[in-house]
């Protein structure tokens, strides 16, 4: 390193406050329609916030003693953890796999999956009575191991640190940290092994966390494969997260990607439609199994039967099939479709086993409050406004020049 | 490669050594070798008199139960009331069934509890312990038997289930409340082992006046609190769909398959690493 260069860092180093803070100002429009909707659904959302930690939990959600968890754990943190499997898959394929063609997208979907995390355990703490004792299980003696809960939040916890780890490459890039750079890219690699394993584990975790609910769940969502079918719906639940977010990146984000990465964008959603009809497969030919060898047919002339069916055929089958035919004849809208056909197929089966399928025989069911649904839309949409800061600053849809030698694989 | 599988074995040895230590103090915790403490209800001697529930909200001091109306449909507990007593016209007449927690053998409020707060004491009560508790309401998801109830209208809320009086009177040498003042004698505080032989005598003694049928002997894996009752317990408005086995036992083959996901799944994912690099090493050389 000349001597030009350490000047030349020392003096960024003392400017890296001053640079954070101005970097805080707001880039392009003010007024655009997105901000428009969104800032009043966040202001009413605060609002509810904080009357849910003045009154109770039940001043705001229409939770009850027979339905403890409503939206805020079957929506926000069980379907909202699934979508951001695709942080999982993708690192996996271009670390593991070592398949280049799909790194200009690792960054952009390893902060995807890293907000998501952070505001859907973020939403947890909004549904928990007592969030100051939330530290009890990471600290202190209260371990309580033989919960299915524990293992999930020790992994959420760890993962959120792994996805960190694995992002935080493009924050040195930002800040201009060039010794930080070195040292966080060198930790990707285990960094990404740690975070695969606990996302194997924490995914079906999420399922596994219904299994002592043997009674309470409808038939025809409760398996004891619960676990292993949420893991198989997270890998094609977060790459059809992958493909719809890629869709809109890259049209709101339009100048921030490079001409190159506009062009690999054709074969990376090919290539991703690919691997969903495979997964899907996978999953179908297990709800099949399950389905079965559970003797089920009975079951399936009711009202609940019929639903599952649309479930299995017009969210399972039907996005399966139309990935297959898209993908061989290179119908880019059509991936996109399907992507969007399989991600509400997640979201139906995520709320069919936690609040739909729930205690379906119960005389009055639980219907989400409109403040739950706000409270829920104000977690999800600041998420975005993160999400816009981050792409608008950070190294994420594009590649600084400077850096590219550095940038291992 | 040399200093990944140092590490590797180190993991392993840690991950052994943790494992032995665990078991050492979880066989230490069973030497206790106490019998776990239960209440008989019986049915057929029950007259109603809900005497039980003002018992059991002074012991607790929780709001004297509001005026019961007999004929209204069956009441549930709450985060008011750690017990009721219902009355079901059955096919031998009118017969109350008491409900509060059952005290499970392996609770499964207990295996679901992340922070211990759920808490099986040695004495046979399931108890909540406030200062640990998240308030995530897992408890309640996991209940087979859907006991513990939710502050849903507090800012610092609490869980309000049975405690079969531990704090209050079992920990002083007093028997529960209820159990203490029942009038007819339809609570038997003791030992569980005991109260079994002793509803099987009543059973086998007077079988015109019960069902051949101790709920709670086996019921979600055994129970503290037990039920005889001249009336089979569907009647009774009781679930009688459980399982036999204990309810924690369904999550025991996922966490089992943990700590070999954990070792075997980083191994398996450096090893394609390592395989699949070599195919693009050359590509890399093109590239400079």
């Amino acid at each position: 390193m000349n001597k030009d260069l350490t000047d030349s860092i020392a003096a960024e180093r003392l400017s890296v406050w001053k640079f954070i803070l101005s970097e805080f100002k707001p880039k392009g429009k003010i007024l655009t329609p997105f901000n428009v909707i969104s800032v009043p659904i966040i202001l009413v959302g605060i609002i509810l916030i904080v009357i849910r930690f003045w009154k109770g939990i039940g001043a705001v959600t229409n939770l009850s003693q027979e339905i403890p968890w409503g939206l805020w754990i079957g929506f926000d943190v069980v379907t909202g953890v699934a979508f951001a499997g695709g942080a999982y898959v993708l690192t996996f394929m271009v670390y593991i796999l070592n398949m280049r063609k799909y790194h200009s997208i690792v960054r952009v979907t390893v902060l995807n999956g890293f907000l998501a995390y952070l505001f859907y355990a973020g939403a947890l703490l909004l549904d928990l009575g007592k969030p100051w004792n939330v530290i009890n299980p990471v600290i202190g003696n209260n371990f309580g191991v033989s919960s299915v809960l524990f293992l999930v939040a020790w992994h959420f916890l760890l993962y959120m640190i792994a996805q960190l780890i694995e992002f935080s490459p493009a924050i040195a890039e930002w800040l201009g940290a060039r010794r930080a750079h070195k040292i966080l890219s060198g930790m990707t690699l285990a960094a990404v092994i740690f975070g695969i394993t606990l996302s194997i584990l924490h995914q079906s975790g999420l399922g596994a966390l219904y299994l002592m609910a043997k009674e309470k769940i409808h038939p025809l969502w409760y398996s004891e494969f619960i676990p292993v079918l949420f893991f198989v719906s997270s890998i094609f639940a977060g790459l059809g997260m992958v493909i719809f977010e890629g869709s809109i990146s890259h049209k709101v984000f339009f100048k921030q990607i490079s001409d190159e990465h506009h062009k690999e964008q054709r074969g990376i959603i090919h290539g991703l439609a690919k691997i969903c009809t495979a997964t899907l497969f996978v999953y179908f030919f297990l709800q099949l199994i399950v389905f079965i060898h559970g003797k089920r047919w009975d079951l399936i002339n009711t009202p609940m039967g019929y639903w599952y069916l649309v479930e299995m055929l017009g969210f399972v089958l039907l996005p399966m099939l139309l990935f297959f035919y898209s993908y061989r004849t290179n119908n880019i809208l059509m991936i996109r479709l399907a992507s969007i056909l399989t991600m509400l197929g997640v979201i139906i089966n995520r709320l069919n086993v936690t609040i739909i399928g729930f205690r379906w025989d119960i005389a009055v069911h639980y219907v989400p409050s409109w403040m739950e649904i706000v409270v829920t839309l104000t977690v999800l949409l600041t998420e975005i406004w993160i999400f816009r800061w981050v792409i608008r600053r950070m190294p994420v849809l594009w590649e600084s020049t400077i850096w590219k030698k550095d940038n291992p694989v | 490669m040399d200093l990944d599988r140092r590490k590797f074995l180190k993991v392993i040895g840690i991950t052994s050594l943790s494992l032995a230590i665990g078991k050492d103090i979880k066989a230490e915790d069973t030497k206790v070798n106490k019998e776990f403490n239960g209440v008989l209800y019986d049915a057929s001697r029950c007259k109603g008199c809900h005497g039980c529930e003002y018992d059991c909200s002074e012991a607790n001091s929780l709001p004297e139960p509001a005026i019961i109306d007999e004929d209204a449909p069956p009441r549930k507990t709450d985060e008011t009331r750690r017990t009721v007593v219902n009355k079901f016209e059955t096919s031998k007449g009118p017969v109350f069934t008491k409900i509060q927690c059952m005290h499970c053998n392996e609770p499964a409020c207990v295996a679901a509890c992340l922070t211990q707060a759920m808490y099986k004491t040695p004495e046979g009560a399931v108890i909540w312990r406030e200062d640990k508790c998240m308030g995530c309401r897992y408890c309640m998801i996991s209940c087979p038997f859907d006991s513990p109830k939710f502050e849903y209208h507090s800012p610092n809320p609490k869980i309000e289930k049975c405690s079969m009086c531990f704090e209050t009177r079992i920990s002083q040498g007093e028997i529960p409340a209820c159990a203490e003042n029942c009038p007819n004698d339809a609570l038997l505080f003791g030992n569980r082992r005991e109260l079994i032989s002793e509803a099987r005598r009543r059973i086998y003694e007077s079988p015109d006046q019960y069902i051949e049928h101790i709920y709670g002997e086996h019921e979600a894996g055994g129970t503290c609190w037990l039920y005889i009752s001249p009336v089979p317990f569907k009647e009774l408005g009781m679930n009688t769909k459980l399982q036999k086995e204990s309810y924690p036992a369904l999550t025991k083959g996922f966490l089992y398959s943990v700590p070999s996901i954990f070792v075997l799944v980083p191994a398996l994912l450096l090893g394609i690493q390592q395989a699949t690099k070599i195919n693009i090493l050359p590509k890399e050389n093109e590239d400079e």
